[in-house]
Parts: structure tokens; sequence; C-alpha cells
């Protein structure tokens, strides 16, 4: 496993995907810590799983299917009540198209 | 007289309540009066609902008055603080919720609240479920009852802390890869993970939701089986629920074990792990051996595999549910220009170091050109791992482990270690990749008089047989069990 796999510009680069600002220093340390846990996940392939099918739940199989049905009051204010911003029923983000 | 009425376990309390010895207010009470006491030392709870605690425990009054209570009726309970739980704070011990009231319950609570339980507040956890030691929280740390030095475990740090010392009678914790097991050893109480999908996670902050599950903490396993039999079972609202009916958990506690095999597996008596927990399980299991029950070693060969498929499959899970803070519709805003700067200035200032951690990694692993390399291979060791465990059960019946390799460590001992702190969990998290059921009981102390925890781990729905298992050993009286210092 090669030292030093994920760079600063890889870091950039996933932050951006993430939403997150980070400053140089987080950067940097995570840029060491993305590092370390992904060279700890390369004794993953230390396995041949060529053949092996992948689980991506353990529940039961199927997805039970029921009518849509509102079976709950409208929780308008409610819901609103938590908003950082609204206005007249709706919540108020900043300007999205010039 | 109402003092220590706080000491009791909720089989007791729920009885004495219905013969009408005390009343669930004066209980009440007296959590109330304890978590006051304590709360300074020992930081257990983000919010403490004294007044909406007394009112429910009034209306509890009023319900055992009138005949027909459910057992947890007028029992204090605390409440993780991942709950949504109507008209209360709900942080998720995170800065970008500091100030969230849920407009809703969970199905949990609301199962508890339609039996009556009185619910005294919001234990601390780690920031939205992610540690290994209640550090992560953005409220400050978790103490251990035993040694305020020392960390309460994680991630349901507080809500294990909070029943060992006595500030409530059980609680509930979630568990997504240790999250109520480790605290449970820690702590020196009783913690069960039910199979994935026996309890309804609507309602529940979402943290990784193909590993998410809801658990009590107890003082007793008894406590543990009357708590599940109310939270388990089918919930419209959250569709990877089970159907499967609920069995009366209680009724299967029938103290003996005569016949039961255990299997020890191999790998997981590694180096690193401290004597004294080893040699406090083995004890455990020549107390199984003296009540009737067989031991005998089984592998479980992908062992070692766990926690690397864990990091890669919970931070990919966490990275998609975390993106819904986004400071629009609810929870910590930053102003800003434009909507994209919002969005990450709001992230930015809201999550802590750790969330940001597992929300790169998992980001990463779920990228354009690194999702098969990481994310599908991960889940492929999940089936092995998955596997291990079936081929396991062919041979016994409950799988007997430490809980942790060590027991509580020192407050800051591994932040700094990301790696090391994750390497808390590796007893735990193979349990929730395969799915199944896990508990942690006290089985000793080391010679600092910290917790050891044995966990008990069974096939898919097998809650009655661990529960049972665990009730023969405690009732066994293996070992002397005592209170925390605070």
């Amino acid at each position: 496993m090669a030292e030093n796999k994920i760079t600063l510009e890889m870091v950039k680069h996933v932050a951006r995907l993430a939403h997150l600002q980070l400053s140089d220093v987080e950067q940097e340390r995570l840029r060491a810590d993305m590092d370390q846990m992904l060279g700890y996940v390369d004794k993953l392939n230390e396995l041949d799983t060529s053949k092996v099918p992948p689980t991506a739940q353990v529940g039961e199989a199927g997805t039970p299917m029921r009518p849509d049905e509102v079976s709950n009051p409208s929780a308008q204010e409610a819901m609103l009540a938590n908003a950082p911003a609204a206005e007249r029923g709706y919540f108020k983000v900043p300007k999205i198209i010039e | 007289m109402s003092s220590g009425l706080n000491r009791l376990t909720i089989a007791e309390a729920s009885a004495r309540l219905h013969r009408r010895e005390f009343s669930a207010l004066e209980l009440t009470r007296a959590c109330l009066a304890r978590i006051e006491a304590v709360e300074p030392q020992l930081n257990a709870f983000i919010t403490v609902s004294e007044k909406e605690a007394n009112e429910q425990a009034v209306e509890a009054d009023r319900r055992i008055a009138a005949g027909d209570a459910p057992a947890l009726c007028g029992i204090p309970l605390g409440i993780k603080d991942i709950y949504n739980t109507c008209g209360v704070r709900t942080t998720c011990a995170s800065r970008i919720l500091e100030n969230f009231i849920s407009p809703y319950d969970a199905t949990a609570i609301a199962k508890l609240r339609a039996d009556g339980a009185v619910f005294v507040g919001k234990a601390n956890m780690d920031e939205f479920a992610m540690g290994s030691s209640t550090e992560n929280s953005a409220f400050g740390p978790t103490k251990n009852p035993y040694d305020l030095e020392r960390v309460s475990g994680g991630s349901s740090g507080g809500s294990a802390a909070a029943v060992a010392a006595h500030q409530c009678l059980g609680a509930l914790g979630t568990d997504t890869g240790g999250s109520i097991r480790e605290p449970a050893s820690f702590c020196g109480v009783v913690g069960i993970k039910p199979t994935y999908s026996r309890v309804s996670r609507f309602g529940v902050i979402a943290y990784a939701s193909s590993l998410d599950q809801v658990g009590p903490f107890t003082k007793s396993v008894r406590d543990a089986a009357i708590m599940l039999r109310t939270l388990a079972g089918i919930d419209r609202l959250d569709s990877t629920c089970s159907a499967r009916p609920v069995p009366d958990y209680e009724k299967a506690l029938r103290g003996e074990v005569k016949g039961l095999r255990v299997g020890v597996p191999k790998e997981y008596f590694i180096d690193g792990m401290a004597p004294e927990v080893e040699s406090a399980v083995r004890a455990a299991l020549k107390q199984y051996q003296a009540l009737g029950a067989s031991v005998h070693e089984i592998s479980l060969p992908h062992a070692s595999y766990a926690i690397a498929a864990y990091y890669l499959i919970a931070t990919a899970e966490a990275s998609a549910n975390l993106a819904r803070y986004d400071g629009i519709r609810y929870g910590l805003r930053v102003d800003a220009e434009d909507h994209n700067s919002l969005y990450d200035l709001t992230r930015a200032l809201g999550f802590g170091t750790e969330v940001k951690r597992r929300i790169m990694l998992g980001t990463f692993a779920l990228s354009a050109g690194y999702y098969d390399a990481y994310y599908l291979k991960a889940q492929k060791v999940r089936t092995l791992i998955r596997r291990d465990f079936e081929n396991a059960f062919e041979t016994c019946d409950v799988i007997a482990t430490p809980v942790a390799p060590t027991t509580a460590f020192k407050i800051g001992e591994k932040m700094d270690d990301p790696l090391t702190m994750y390497l808390s969990d590796i007893f735990t998290i193979s349990v929730n990749l395969a799915g199944l059921p896990g508990m942690s009981i006290p089985c000793g102390y080391d010679s600092n008089g910290l917790p050891i925890g044995m966990q008990l781990i069974g096939p898919p729905f097998s809650e009655e047989m661990i529960l049972r298992a665990g009730d023969a050993y405690e009732r066994s009286g293996a070992f002397t069990r005592r209170e925390p210092a605070i």
C-alpha cells in the first residue's frame, strides 16, 4: 500500500462534494486521518471476494407496501417553528436564480 | 419514606407502584433529586425535563389507581438525545441541532409513552452517535460513575451512566457498532442491541441505516426483557421493521441453561486484551458450565476484517444521512450570500471533528472511481462476516465474548488517534454487520474497581434465548455487584 494515497487536492474535492468548508489546518488533519484509515482498510484486499455477493441489508427480505394514507394532522406550523427563516408558510432561503 | 426509590429495578418498582407502596410522583422526584445531586460531576444529560416528567408521573399515578396499568407505567427513564421526543429539545449532541424542538415522537418514544413511562431527560451521547466514549458530544463528555476521570463509553454513554448512577431506572440507547453494549460494559449495567429490524427506528436520528438499532439499558436482564417487550414490533412508519410477533420476553426467563451450547470464538481472545477482562469472561464461562451449559471453542475466521468493513459502510451511509443538515428547514444556519456558501459554512460550524471525519471518509468511499474498491468491497466482506456467524450457529446456541478489550479508559486518552478509538468496538461491530442480537451483562470488576462486561450473541430473533442465558448467569450470583463511587 502506497504512502500518502490521499492528497490535499483530493481532500478539497471531497469537501466540496460533502458541502464542508474546511480550514487549512482541518484539511491537513483530515488528509492524514483519511490516509491512515484507508491504509488500515486496505487489509480487506487480503480477501478474495470475486465470487462473494455484497450484503446491503440484513433485515428480512422484501419491502412491504401499504396504501399511502394520511394518518397525521397537518403540522405546518410545528414544522416551520424550527426553520431558521420562514415567511408566509414557506422556508426562506437566499436568492438562487439571478 | 421515598429516599432510595431511584435505586430500585424496574421490576421491583413496578410491583411496588401497583401495590401503592409509593407513587410514581415520589419515584420520579427521587430520580430528579439524584439527577440534581450528581449531574455537576457526571454530565449524563443534555436536557432534564423536570416539568414534563412530573406531569407524566401524575398521569401515571392516575392510571395505576384506575388499575390495569402496564409494567412501565410510572417508571422514570432516560432517553438518548437521538430520539425525537415531541415538544422537547433533541440535539443529537450536535451544535447543528442545538435548538431543535422535536415536532413529533419517535415510535419507540410513542410506545413507551403509551405505556405511561416517565421521561426524566435527554441523555448525552457522541455527536450523531459517532464515537465510543461520549467525548465527541458538543455538550462535554459524560464521566464514568465508577471513576470520574474515565469515559462512560459511547456513543450512548449518557444513558449507561444515568442508569448506573441511579438517575433513572432504565434508559434508551442506540447501537450501530457497539454504542449500547460498550457503554453498558464500561458502566456495569445491562444493555441489549436487538436483532436488526426487531424495533422500529422511525424518529431515531439516522447514522448508518443498515446497522442502526434501538435498545434499552437496565440494571437487570429482567428489566431489559420488560422494556424490549414494549419496544419491539411492527411499525407502519418503518418499512425495515419486522412483522414477526413479539414474544413475552419476561416469560422466557426460566432461570436455567441446562444443555445450552455456548460457543467461544478463538479469534476474540487477542493480543491487547486486558488480562483481567479475559479472566473475568473465562470465569463467567466456567459459571455457565457449573449451571449445566456446555462451552466449546468456535471460529469466526473473518473477525479481524470487521472494523475495516464497518468504517467504510457506516461512514458511507452517514455521509448520505447527514446530507439533510443544510441549514434550510431546521437547525443551525450560517447566513451567506449564496446557497452553496450557506450550506458549506453551516455544516462547517455545526458539525464537530469526528462527524466531519466520517462524512469525509464516507463521501470519499462513495465517490466516482472509488466505489468498487471501497464500498462494494466492504459489502462483500460483510457477507463473509455474516456467513461466519451462520456457520458458528450450526454448532452452538449462543456465542459468549468480552464486550470490549479493556475496561473504561481515561478521558482524553484516545482522542488524538481515531483508529485506536475505533478498535474499542472490535468485538461488537461484527454483530451489527451480521444484524444479530447482542447483549452486554456485567461479569466482574478489574483491580481498579471498573466494571467488565460479557457479550452474549445469538442468531436472528433469538432475544428470548440470550435474555434467558443472561438472566440465569445474573441470578447465579457469580460475583458481588458493587455500587459506583458517585
